[in-house]
């Protein structure tokens, strides 16, 4: 060894790189602790029952809620998931029943792609495909860019769920002379089922967060709809036009729905990681 | 047709079935870009390469130079990744190496916490509680150093550095959770032999990450390609001002911002047009930047699998 460094030296170089690995995690949980403390502190003065059921208040008043938006956005997630959730388990489980197949690389490829494609692009895209062609902005847009979102969350966690399904109970129900089908829907997908709905679960929490993808596909609306053909109003890009105004009492109603916004994506996440225990607890039993 | 040719059949429906379904993942990424070029024909014929060599954005004026949203993005990112990387590899280290063992999960869930909040919430903190601390930060600089260029200009808050550091926290759970994974599939033998020879805690580990390098490299470059695309949060706190500049301090704007702002107030085909174009070059870039960074972190995660098999095959052989 060139210039031989004496143990002494070595050891508190090791001490101290161990002190800034602890302090390199330390700094990354400042920010979060300052994110939360204020999203909660700002929120929970500013989140009343009328936020839950009132309608916005013309500009220049205050008071008045996002019952509006909440719809939007519950109305939005829904339509994504309602095409997502079938395209993305059948996908997944092609991915995982001919894992070693060159068209599967295919779509694990495509998957990958999509996951990463970065949300303002697939509201371009969308924007494309089904505001442009109606000369409109829709719901049902809005609906479309986040189930584009979802598809390739979804294909990817139930492939790697399925993949760890034993594959003594797929040759079990196979010997038993069921067909591929068969097999893979009574058995295999059962098994892997509680896993599956947790990272539905968890794509619904990340994708009722996003705001990029929804600005130009179901734009906003200050009015109370369900319907599909029109622009619809949702938490996040309320937050958005709320947080960019001058006004102090929009700026109070945005951190109530950064609140709203943060609790959602905290429960999912402790009911996942709850759920997940669970299902580990029983594989090691 | 038989019980085995009826059978045989469904299985064949059963692949075709499924198979359709994941063809929808493939039409859908070709469908992006097919579109997305078709969308910006009108700019891209127009101004051709000039597009990203031209500096001025005037859409009243009817001029697209988009040159000032890939400084934008670049600069941004790049900060971003100055800030995150050494932190979330201290992360992923503490968490794989280090960290006791009851520790571990809590940690990996924090982390994973900082991941799932929406971005537009980190936009609306990073108004109301970042940009004034930057701010802060500015006026307190010493005038001395405010005369370097990456100091220069008024100290407004919003600007490259705000647009930066929010990024950066961003992006450290993306990329301390892969160089995590990176890490675990290092064999243990690395670290033992490297004990073994009297190595200090730290030397035994730099020879684990110098083994994860390929991989560690795909984690950085996997932040890297969040950050490109990062839309809301930067938009909230960077500027929104198409002009280049070396200071951090500068309100910037960038390509994923110019978006989100303008994209409804275009008034003319060009403009949108143009718009589409910045959204598709977003595309191709995310594109070949994740892809580089899975082959990375792919190639890697391989011959660590491959050694561990070729330790097993010379003592089945000897056995035989």
């Amino acid at each position: 060894m060139t210039g031989m460094i004496s143990t002494g030296g070595r050891k508190v170089m090791s001490s101290l790189f161990v002190a800034l690995c602890t302090l390199s995690v330390l700094i990354a949980l400042v920010p979060l602790a300052f994110v939360l403390f204020f999203v909660i502190s700002e929120g929970v003065q500013a989140l009343n029952f009328d936020f839950f059921t009132k309608m916005p208040k013309p500009v220049g008043e205050t008071g008045g809620g996002m019952a509006n938006a909440i719809v939007g956005t519950l109305m939005v997630t829904g339509l994504g998931s309602m095409f997502a959730i079938p395209i993305g388990i059948m996908s997944g489980v092609y991915m995982s029943e001919y894992a070693g197949t060159r068209f599967a690389s295919l779509v694990r490829f495509a998957a990958d792609t999509l996951n990463g494609v970065p949300s303002i692009v697939i509201g371009v895209f969308v924007y494309g495909i089904a505001v442009l062609p109606f000369k409109q902005f829709s719901a049902l847009a809005g609906g479309l860019a986040l189930g584009v979102m979802m598809i390739p969350i979804i294909a990817r966690t139930t492939e790697e769920l399925l993949l760890l399904v034993p594959g003594t109970m797929r040759e079990g129900a196979l010997a038993l002379g069921a067909t591929h089908a068969r097999a893979v829907f009574s058995v295999v997908l059962p098994a892997a089922l509680p896993g599956i709905v947790t990272g539905v679960v968890l794509a619904l929490a990340r994708i009722a967060g996003e705001t990029a993808p929804l600005l130009f596909t179901a734009f906003s609306n200050r009015y109370f709809t369900t319907s599909l053909r029109q622009p619809i109003g949702t938490l996040t890009v309320m937050v958005f036009t709320y947080a960019i105004s001058p006004y102090k009492d929009w700026h109070r109603q945005a951190w109530a729905g950064a609140l709203v916004l943060v609790s959602i994506v905290l429960l999912c996440s402790l009911l996942a990681r709850f759920a997940t225990r669970k299902i580990e607890g029983l594989h090691s039993n | 047709m038989g019980r085995v040719g009826k059978k045989r059949s469904i299985d064949l429906g059963f692949r075709l079935g499924t198979g359709a379904f994941a063809l929808v993942l493939v039409v859908i990424v070709c469908a992006i870009g097919f579109e997305l070029t078709r969308q910006s024909m009108l700019s891209i014929e127009k101004f051709g390469f000039d597009f990203w060599r031209t500096e001025v954005w005037d859409p009243v004026a009817g001029q697209f130079g988009a040159l000032p949203f890939i400084w934008g993005t670049l600069y941004s990112s790049l900060l971003a990744l100055a800030i995150a990387t050494p932190i979330a590899l201290g992360i992923a280290v503490f968490i794989s190496e280090l960290c006791p063992n009851w520790l571990r999960q809590p940690l990996v869930f924090l982390t994973e916490l900082l991941a799932a909040i929406p971005s537009i919430v980190y936009g609306l903190w990073g108004i109301f509680v970042l940009v004034p601390a930057v701010r802060a930060f500015e006026t307190s600089m010493p005038s001395a150093l405010r005369q370097l260029p990456m100091f220069s200009g008024p100290p407004l808050g919003v600007g490259m550095l705000a647009a930066g550091v929010i990024l950066a926290i961003m992006v450290i759970p993306f990329t301390s959770s892969v160089a995590r994974e990176v890490l675990k599939s290092v064999p243990a033998a690395q670290r033992e032999g490297a004990y073994a020879l009297g190595a200090t805690r730290f030397e035994a580990i730099r020879a684990a990450v110098y083994f994860a390098r390929t991989g560690i490299i795909g984690a950085v470059m996997l932040g890297f390609g969040r950050a490109l695309g990062e839309t809301m949060a930067v938009t909230m706190v960077i500027g929104n001002n198409p002009k280049i500049s070396a200071s951090l301090f500068a309100p910037q704007y960038t390509m994923a911002a110019v978006l989100a702002n303008e994209f409804t107030e275009a008034d003319t085909e060009l403009y949108l047009n143009a718009l589409i174009e910045i959204g598709l070059v977003l595309f191709v870039i995310t594109l070949v930047v994740n892809s580089l960074s899975r082959l990375l972190i792919w190639s890697m995660a391989r011959p660590a699998r491959q050694d561990a098999a070729a330790v097993v095959v010379p003592a089945a052989e000897s056995a035989a």
